[in-house]
């Protein structure tokens, strides 16, 4: 249950930590905060809610000195305070880990930790430095090598690192946006643990989640956004349900069981066949794979971050080169053929990238969603593009998948996360595709928009669509898949139906033990 | 023959220049600025210190000046790419033909200007008796052959072993999260154009008042600049690999120069005493290399292998999102 870290009895005797009020932000085209009042007591852990551009971010953005607000007040143990600079929020206590990590790769630890301190003032003695990060994790138990480079970190690791630069600075307030959204569990409860170590040295701890269930075991109080608004306001965990919270959020009830219809199997639409490739690093990714889908049903692969699950995307999309195997689409190779191979044969692809792959950030909305579709009529004649029809067709999708963007002209790059993913699903789907590479499909999502994902992904499953589904949430490959295959260092280490598998089962497979079925080819 | 100590000797001589300006570069690139402008700014450089020369015969203050004036000439290029985030190879590019075009108006007639007095020449004692080397590296050298040996190792400790330097790989690799720890990304990219700036103007001035005295309009740096370019990207940001590098490079030019000289080489009828045109094609070489260097160093993927700064090129907007 919740954490039982003692509240300070009353707000009145002892000033709040952080006390923001009447925050106003308006960015061009939207109110992303509208006279928001948030406080933090000390020594709480105080959960920030809120669905996909409701306006979280941007409310720790400007507590962290990052923006400055249009309107409102900050205080802080009672004084009031005006940030010009992260570096004013940072000396005045308050340290944020942002939802994107703010690390240099190049750098080690220790590096990035003391980055930006004014202390030591000319020479680096790398030893002692190293010596005095060694001693701050020994406090929290927060461990890392502190002469490790960023870039060979895990994610998990790599936000110690950050929780331990706002420590090494002498925060007093943690701001985490999101933390929990890239963590394995196994991470996620190590994370907790640090976070109530910091609670019980009088830190306090401002943590925004989409996952309720986290919220509800970690935070004392909650407050929710909706649309740059405070819908509730600091209203006691022990209280809170997680229906309670999903309605505050979204503004209708959430069930938080999708159905899943029966359907018959067709023909195998997707065959990898013994397919191996390399990384990034030039490190084997996989290692003799093969799997199949078939029409009409939901194939989940489980594994932990960075066993070949991504790199099996590329090689069936095109985006990357495999060294043996075949990659067979409705009865054709297509291994090592450009994309283009692949979008021809009706394949969409939901990439794990959502800027980078997914989207062309610097591009409208619209021209975002006809991005695949851009070579055909209606669009283009193949030559000249049809302006009116594609902001036509764009307002189609943006109603019927509900993307919140001011209007289909805005730059992809200004969408919040959920309507970007909303964004790439609406140009995937509406084409109607015969298979589904999905990545991390509702990674960061809101309940809200989590639903509408995992639904859109089994209506298309219902009209006979073959689905491969990436995902480390456990939770959402039992609830969509109809079988489940492991996967370890690359390798395929079994398979088990929807009926048979059990999260120690899969926990078996993803750490290396062959479990059920296995491959076939 | 071949003097092989006399050719290493004006290798090192000349290879200073490039040195110079090849850490300036890398001071600036380290920051995530890329300054297309070196050749401009050296031949600004190269021009204004003789003509501080010839005017108050004082090489010293010569040098200063020259410092000054490229320095001023980056901070063209820093306002234009920092502030106003225009594209960096553009903006280099126009401040190269600025550089040019200004030292050619403000150099006419300088060709002309008769004796000046240059920098000295020291040979370090004890130093220059050592074998091969002494002669090499310590004998009848100019004061700014001394300071490049300091150079190097100072930038590089700087880079990797200070505070600051900290904060300039930060800048260059991740402005956002600098930013973010309260370094402010603007002001230090700003000083270390300057700095590149400065040190151009240096490199100019120790060729037209030192390596090879004298103003020749262009081709007093004869494309160094560009060399220093190619030079930095082969040295993959490192001042050690630039230092050997630029050394390099500087005996290279030399060797070209004084193989065109002897009638016999190895025995035979030199081709490039007899046949001049072959000496053009041996002038080009290094040009050529550089280009090399260049195509192999702007491919992406090799960029993230040989360490170039992830945010080079790249203007920063703080609070943009979606990178
Ligand atoms: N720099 C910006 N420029 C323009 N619009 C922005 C900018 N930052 C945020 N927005 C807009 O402001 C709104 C709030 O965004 P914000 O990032 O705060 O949402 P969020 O609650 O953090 O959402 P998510 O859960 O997806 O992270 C969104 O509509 C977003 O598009
Ligand atoms: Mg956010």
């Amino acid at each position: 249950m919740s954490a039982s870290a003692p509240l300070p009895d009353s707000a009145s005797s002892i000033p709040y930590a952080v006390e923001m009020r009447g925050i106003v932000k308006r960015f061009p085209g939207v109110l992303a905060n509208d006279h928001v009042d948030f406080d933090l007591r000390p020594g709480e852990v105080h959960a920030l809610l809120g669905e996909n551009g409701a306006g979280k971010s941007t409310l720790m953005n400007i507590l962290s000195g990052l923006y400055r607000p249009d309107a409102g007040l900050i205080r802080v143990n009672g004084r009031p305070v005006h940030f010009n600079s992260p570096r004013d929020a940072i000396a005045a206590g308050l340290g944020m880990v942002h939802q994107h990590f703010m690390l240099v790769p190049t750098q080690t630890v220790t590096e990035n930790i003391i980055l930006g301190l004014s202390e030591p003032r000319f020479f680096l003695p790398l030893d002692q430095l190293d010596q005095r990060v060694l001693a701050l994790q020994e406090q929290y138990g927060l461990r890392v090598d502190p002469k490790a480079r960023i870039w060979q970190l895990s994610v998990g690791e790599q936000q110690r690192v950050e929780i331990l630069k706002m420590l090494y600075r002498g925060a007093n307030v943690l701001i985490m946006d999101e933390p929990t959204a890239v963590l394995t569990p196994q991470e996620v409860e190590e994370l907790f643990h640090t976070l109530r170590a910091m609670v019980a040295r009088g830190h306090s701890v401002i943590f925004i989640s989409h996952k309720l269930d986290e919220v509800l075991k970690i935070s004392n109080r909650i407050t929710v956004l909706r649309q740059g608004r405070v819908a509730a306001s600091g209203i006691p965990a022990h209280e809170a349900t997680k229906a309670q919270l999903a309605q505050l959020m979204v503004g209708r009830e959430v069930v938080f069981t999708v159905r899943k219809k029966p359907v018959q199997p067709g023909e195998v639409v997707l065959s990898v066949e013994d397919v191996c490739a390399e990384n990034d690093r030039g490190l084997p990714a996989l290692r003799h794979f093969s799997i199949q889908v078939r029409a009409g049903e939901i194939v989940g692969i489980a594994g932990v971050a960075g066993n070949g699950q991504s790199e099996l995307a590329q090689v069936i999309t095109g985006l990357r080169r495999c060294s043996c195997g075949r990659v067979v689409i409705a009865g054709e190779d297509i291994a090592n053929r450009p994309p283009r191979a692949a979008i021809e044969r009706h394949v969409a692809h939901i990439p794990e990238d959502r800027h980078g792959v997914g989207s062309s950030p610097g591009l409208s909305l619209a021209e975002n969603l006809i991005m695949k579709s851009h070579r055909r009529p209606p669009i283009s004649n193949g030559w000249v593009l049809n302006l009116p029809m594609i902001r036509r067709q764009a307002a189609q999708l943006k109603d019927e998948y509900n993307i919140i963007a001011p209007s289909v002209e805005v730059q992809a790059r200004l969408l919040s996360g959920g309507n970007l993913q909303k964004a790439i699903l609406a140009r995937e789907i509406s084409a109607g595709p015969r298979l589904i590479i999905a990545v991390q499909p509702t990674r960061g999502l809101d309940v809200g928009a989590i639903e509408t994902v995992q639904n859109l992904l089994l209506k298309e499953r219902e009209h006979g669509a073959a689905i491969l589904l990436i995902s480390e949430e456990l939770e959402e490959l039992l609830t969509l898949s109809d079988r489940i295959v492991g996967m370890y260092e690359g390798r395929h280490m079994g398979e088990l139906n929807a009926e048979e598998a059990t999260l120690a089962a899969i926990g078996l497979m993803m750490a290396g033990t062959p479990q059920g079925k296995p491959a076939t080819r | 023959m071949i003097d092989w100590i006399a050719i290493l000797q004006a290798g090192i001589a000349s290879g200073t220049v490039l040195l110079f300006a090849a850490i300036g570069e890398i001071m600036a690139e380290r920051s995530g600025v890329m300054n297309l402008g070196v050749e401009g700014m050296m031949l600004i450089g190269a021009m204004t210190a003789y003509r501080t020369a010839v005017t108050i015969d004082q090489p010293w203050v010569g040098l200063l000046f020259a410092m000054l004036a490229a320095g001023i000439l980056s901070l063209l290029h820093a306002v234009v790419s920092i502030h106003f985030q225009a594209d960096q190879v553009v903006s280099g590019l126009a401040i190269n033909f600025v550089g040019i075009g200004l030292s050619m108006v403000l150099g006419e007639g300088l060709s002309k200007a008769g004796a000046v007095s240059l920098l000295p020449t020291i040979t370090v004692p004890l130093l220059s008796q050592i074998p091969v080397l002494g002669p090499i590296l310590f004998t009848n050298h100019n004061p700014m052959t001394y300071l490049g040996y300091a150079l190097t190792p100072a930038a590089w400790f700087y880079i990797h072993r200070t505070r600051p330097g900290l904060h300039l790989r930060a800048v260059g690799e991740h402005p956002a999260a600098a930013d973010a720890m309260g370094i402010n990304v603007y002001r230090l990219r700003y000083g270390y154009v300057f700095a590149g700036g400065v040190l151009a103007g240096l490199a100019g001035g120790t060729i037209s008042l030192a390596v090879s005295p004298g103003w020749f309009s262009e081709l007093t740096t004869s494309g160094q600049g560009w060399i220093a370019i190619g030079l930095v990207i082969f040295a993959q940001w490192n001042p050690w690999r630039a230092a050997a590098g630029a050394y390099m490079f500087g005996a290279l030019r030399r060797l070209i120069l004084d193989l065109q000289g002897p009638q016999t080489l190895l025995g035979f009828a030199n081709p490039f005493f007899y046949t001049p045109r072959l000496g053009f094609f041996l002038q080009m070489l290094p040009y050529a290399l550089v280009i090399l260097i260049l195509f192999i160093g702007s491919r992406e993927a090799m960029k993230k292998r040989v360490g170039a700064p992830a945010a080079l090129g790249v203007p920063y907007i703080r609070g943009e999102r979606g990178t």
